[in-house]
């Protein structure tokens, strides 16, 4: 999946976070993540493996991310980047798989 | 994640909140109803998609019914619900504003593909449909035999007033009609039958009212906006020690009956009979399903 453009999802809403996907036009590439949470020194190495993660399971290979957490949960963090990566792609050719 | 034997509760979440996805379970509602469809803005659907579909995999929500009200599947919107919640697994779809049986119909075959599709045993997802128009009143019967998978038929209230061209009041007497017919059908179907939601949530006298009303109309339970609702709808829905010993010695009575070969007996100068004893034994199923729950819980 191509990032094309700016996707933006999630509140700053309690248990929640915003993710906002945009491409890298830097020539080195890659995923860059900038992280701000409360809880950074804590998770912050989690919520970035998450978002990192999800990325890769779409096929992004490069991308800036910039997230603003407010204590979400690893399937929050995975859910609002798909959202956001998806916009970004400006794609909606979801694939869920077999579920559980 | 279980089908349940009782429905009193089912409490709405809104489907693009995480907060209170994640804290659902903890309020103690038979049924926890997580919503894609007017909780959540246009513009985000599709993320209010992506985070039930990972709570709904992700999170341990206990041995709660979990339900998910998708959007119209005449929107555009709801195919997309489909494709992803049936996967997710949860125990019932609710489909909305439900106006006939080829809706429900219409739903199952997507429902089926999918199933099909993901390798899950078809007939597992369980649907519920709601009612919330005058049309869809007036054919609540052919809604409810429409498909195996229905396990209730609900009403939905706000829109029904609206194609009624009145509006709600605080006795509901303009839903009179709507109830009767739901609770009717639902009955005559072998389903259960869930009421509206109670929207004045710092009322919780004409609360304890209406869910009064609806239980004896013959609803199962009803939808619940704030978890503050439920421990009144519980104890409203939940027969009291008394009902329960007044339900003990009419089956003990009808026993003794019984055994003198006598069809038809009085207790403390009622008579008991059949439809009596039907209501004891149901007295009886709804006070062990609830402390049930509550060991559980």
């Amino acid at each position: 999946m191509q990032i094309k453009t700016v996707g933006v999802a999630g509140t700053m809403e309690s248990s929640d976070i915003v993710v906002r996907v945009e491409p890298n036009t830097e020539k080195t590439g890659g995923i860059v993540i900038h992280l701000e949470s409360n809880v950074i020194r804590q998770y912050g190495n989690q919520i970035r493996k998450v978002i990192n993660d999800t990325l890769t399971s779409l096929g992004v290979d490069s991308a800036v991310v910039t997230a603003v957490d407010k204590g979400a949960l690893d399937c929050t963090v995975a859910a609002r980047t798909k959202a956001a990566a998806f916009r970004a792609a400006e794609c909606a050719d979801y694939e869920w798989g077999g579920g559980k | 994640m279980a089908l349940s034997k009782l429905r009193r509760s089912m409490l709405f979440v809104p489907g693009n909140n995480p907060g209170m996805i994640k804290d659902a379970h903890i309020y103690g509602s038979d049924s926890i109803m997580f919503d894609l469809e007017d909780s959540v803005s246009i513009n985000e659907k599709d993320a209010a998609r992506f985070l039930v579909y990972n709570a709904l995999t992700q999170l341990n929500f206990g041995k709660k019914e979990i339900v998910v009200r998708i959007n119209d599947l005449n929107s555009k919107y709801g195919i997309d619900d489909l494709e992803a919640i049936v996967r997710a697994q949860p125990d019932v779809i609710r489909l909305p504003k439900t106006e006939t049986a080829q809706d429900v119909i219409d739903c199952e075959r997507e429902i089926e593909r999918i199933e099909k599709e993901a390798g899950i045993p078809v007939g597992t997802t369980k649907m519920m449909a709601a009612i919330e128009s005058a049309r869809g009143v007036l054919e609540a019967y052919n809604i409810a035999v429409s498909s195996k998978r229905l396990v209730a038929i609900a009403l939905g209230a706000e829109d029904y007033v609206s194609s009624l061209k009145t509006s709600r009041t605080a006795d509901g007497v303009e839903l009179m009609f709507a109830r009767s017919m739901i609770v009717n059908a639902a009955r005559a179907a072998g389903l259960m039958a869930i009421d509206t939601v109670y929207s004045d949530i710092n009322n919780e006298e004409g609360f304890r009212k209406e869910a009064t009303l609806i239980k004896s109309l013959g609803f199962d339970g009803k939808s619940v906006i704030n978890p503050r609702q439920i421990p009144p709808l519980h104890e409203i829905f939940t027969p009291t020690e008394k009902e329960l010993e007044k339900a003990f010695a009419i089956i003990e009575a009808i026993k003794e009956a019984e055994s003198r070969g006598s069809g038809v007996i009085a207790l403390n100068g009622k008579m008991i009979d059949k439809p009596v004893v039907e209501r004891a034994k149901l007295m009886i199923e709804r006070y062990e399903a609830a402390h049930a729950v509550y060991e559980e819980v």
